[in-house]
């Protein structure tokens, strides 16, 4: 709560980020560690490993000219996870394109996930959007932009809607380090200090937007910093620590729905892989960094986490394994040989009814000879 | 009927919905305080309070992407923009988002947000105020637009936007706010995508939206002193655009003349124009006729502001071509045909 002349609370902005798990993944001696149940705490572990099992699978199909399009969250799963695992269900999501373990979290399965890849006539948005542009209305979860940035005011909007609605839901939202240098986090940033929108603006600060490094993107010390300027907390916290970012989510939910307003975090992580398949980040750094971040796995802490607490064994992670791998397998065979949306749905959506001049062009569409694809799927 | 200013059948219109509904609210710059920029919110706030009427941050991009994010929720935001000038600073938001999260959803998501305000110049406000940026927002796929005219298309058509479930820009005339003009009394609507024959004639048929259809009434007013009668069509709707009223028009007259207040190249009157072509070619007398704003930003001078604007003179030596008729006299204004 912010009382008037109080300074603003900014953790970890100076010194390293707010971390509650050691690497060896034992409790930092004097930390508050969040209480994560043992069946929560090994369902996080198997959506941390299913995450990084579709990831590899689906740059494996790209690369075979299977997929027209991906892009990775190796290295950076954490995120996905601590920053789900405090909503209800009532809360909403506006991620960005790298937050796929949030969809998993609320239920989206992975014959979704595969099949929106795809855009075949079982994608969840019929076809419409570039593979990663994930929707998912009944999950709570708002359409993907590609221009970054974008979804911050609107998830400020949604928080304020949620409040003049008179409902305690709040809403969080996911962009990168390289968003904060639009305009859009700017102004949403205000606009949520000014009205105490009940929002939690996630930054995650994975070091890279494309080529460009974080120290070209501000001159900030850090990302949390900029919070203070718009009168909320900001807080630095490690983005590999999925407990950390557990326990400062669970801060910024609270105070959100008791009508104090939006908090800034910002997850220090890294991207170890390239902005997506289109990329080669070898051209542009030095790769010795992104092995150094592979000593900071966020999933390999949490799997000594578990083990610390007896709760992980081999046999359990290859039975986890196993059961992803196998589900994977069968719902992109699936989706190789579904078919693609059917023509007449082109012009379905664009608005809620076919207006005349959309009727008058999808008859003329519908009396052409069809054009033959190129190839069955992509 | 009431005789109501058009600035009043706005605000009758938003009043009269949000007593409706509750999910509808208003947001922009001065919408509650100042009673509006150009007033139009004038009482709202003291009516619905400021939980309904918002008073916003100056960032277009910012309260545009807000409203965008409310009607996610399935709030009906009406969002005021001081300007469709200003609009420009929040085009990602509109073009990228409101106009296509229907679509990229699947179909998940609905957008029943209004993006109102006034456009068009208003006298010596120079560049960056004077613009009339429909032909933009009409080009884009999953937004409708909306441009009335009188009070009554006004107040019919705002409570029509604000009921749909799509993204409506609807722009206002700057200059119409102060006119005046009948009112049917209650819930009467007009439909989006309808046509209205303004003033009805047998010679030539003049196509306009605006502040451009008063002036092209004016225009028919002098040219019937000539004996040359005009029919004067008011799309009202931009897009979905209501061809068939025009077509009808045309194939009465046989003649046209489009009428904008904006740049010729790539407008909304070169889309009208192409269509009448095509489905009334045979009914044609001859070349359809165009009278716009030339391909210049606005000047500021008021007298160079009137030289690029249209005005009654070139709409009348328009009509004229179409007709075949000799143009006025040379010690009359001077005339430019715009190409």
């Amino acid at each position: 709560m912010l009382a008037k002349g109080q300074p603003v609370p900014i953790a970890g902005t100076d010194d390293e980020p707010f971390s509650i798990l050691a690497d060896d993944g034992t409790i930092r001696p004097g930390t508050d560690a969040p209480e994560i149940p043992d069946e929560q705490a090994l369902k996080l572990y198997r959506g941390m490993l299913q995450v990084r099992l579709v990831d590899d699978r689906m740059m494996k199909l790209q690369r075979q000219g299977r997929l027209g399009f991906y892009m990775l969250s190796m290295g950076e799963e954490a995120t996905h996870f601590g920053g789900a695992y405090p909503l209800r269900m009532s809360d909403w999501c506006f991620p960005s394109y790298r937050e796929p373990g949030v969809f998993f979290w609320r239920g989206y399965s992975i014959k979704d996930y595969v099949n929106q890849l795809h855009g075949n006539i079982e994608d969840p948005v019929k076809g419409r959007q570039m593979p990663v542009h994930h929707s998912a209305n009944w999950l709570n979860m708002v359409s993907i932009s590609s221009p970054v940035g974008t979804q911050i005011p609107q998830a400020v909007g949604l928080a304020m809607g949620a409040k003049i609605s008179k409902k305690d839901d709040v809403s969080l939202v996911y962009f990168g380090e390289g968003a904060t240098s639009t305009g859009q986090f700017h102004v949403a940033m205000n606009f949520a200090g000014v009205f105490k929108a009940p929002c939690i603006l996630f930054c995650r600060n994975n070091g890279w937007a494309i080529s460009t490094p974080g120290n070209k993107q501000t001159a900030s010390k850090s990302i949390a910093i900029k919070a203070l300027a718009y009168g909320m907390p900001g807080i630095r916290v490690d983005g590999n620590d999925l407990l950390a970012i557990i326990a400062v989510m669970q801060d910024a939910v609270a105070r959100a729905r008791a009508g104090e307003g939006p908090t800034l975090i910002e997850a220090v992580t890294y991207r170890r892989g390239g902005h997506s398949s289109s990329d080669d980040p070898s051209a542009y750094r030095d790769p010795s960094e992104p092995k150094e971040w592979e000593a900071k796995d966020p999933l390999e802490r949490w799997r000594r986490h578990l083990e610390s607490r007896k709760l992980w064994t081999q046999e359990l992670h290859d039975k986890y394994s196993q059961e992803i791998t196998e589900e994977l397998m069968a719902c992109v065979k699936a989706a190789g040989e579904l078919g693609n949306p059917a023509p007449e749905t082109l012009f379905d959506d664009v608005f809620a009814e076919l207006p005349p001049h959309l009727e008058e062009q999808k008859a003329e569409m519908m009396s052409r000879p069809r054009p033959k694809p190129a190839h069955g799927g992509h | 009927m009431a005789r109501l200013s058009y600035r009043e059948a706005l605000n009758q219109a938003m009043c009269e919905e949000m007593e409706r509904d509750d999910s509808i609210f208003l947001m922009g710059e001065e919408v509650g305080h100042y009673q509006g920029a150009y007033k139009v919110s004038q009482g709202m706030l003291q009516k619905f309070g400021e939980k309904r009427v918002i008073d916003t941050p100056i960032a277009e991009c910012g309260f545009v992407g807000v409203g965008i994010g409310a009607a996610m929720t399935g709030l009906r935001p009406i969002i005021e923009l001081m300007t469709w000038n200003f609009s420009l600073v929040a085009i990602d938001q509109i073009v990228n988002n409101a106009a296509k999260i229907r679509l990229m959803s699947g179909g998940q998501f609905k957008m029943p947000v209004v993006f109102r305000g006034p456009g068009g110049a208003a006298g010596q406000l120079g560049a960056q105020h004077s613009q009339a940026l429909e032909y933009m927002y009409a080009n884009v796929p999953g937004l409708k637009v909306v441009m009335p005219s009188t009070p009554a298309d006004a107040k019919g058509l705002l409570k029509m936007a604000i009921r749909d479930d799509d993204p409506v820009i609807f722009i206002e005339g700057e200059r119409l706010y102060g006119v005046q003009g009948e009112v049917p009394d209650g819930d009467v609507v007009v439909p989006l995508g309808k046509a209205d024959v303004k003033r009805e004639g047998t010679d030539c048929t003049i196509v306009s939206w605006s502040k451009m259809l008063t002036v092209a009434l004016e225009a028919a007013e002098v040219l019937a002193k000539e004996n040359i009668s005009v029919e004067v069509v008011d799309p009202r709707t931009i897009k979905p655009l209501d061809g068939e009223t025009i077509y009808q028009s045309v194939r009465k007259t046989n003649r046209c003349v489009v009428v904008e207040e904006g740049h010729g190249f790539s407008n909304v009157g070169a889309e009208i124009v192409a269509r009448v072509q095509r489905n009334c070619f045979d009914d044609l007398d001859a070349p359809i006729e165009r009278v716009h704003r030339m391909e210049i930003p606005m000047p500021y001078a008021a007298n160079l502001e009137a030289m690029i604007t249209p005005d009654v003179p070139r709409i009348i030596a328009a009509v004229k071509r179409v007709m075949y008729l000799p143009e006025s006299k040379p010690e009359s204004k001077p005339q430019s045909k715009v190409e």
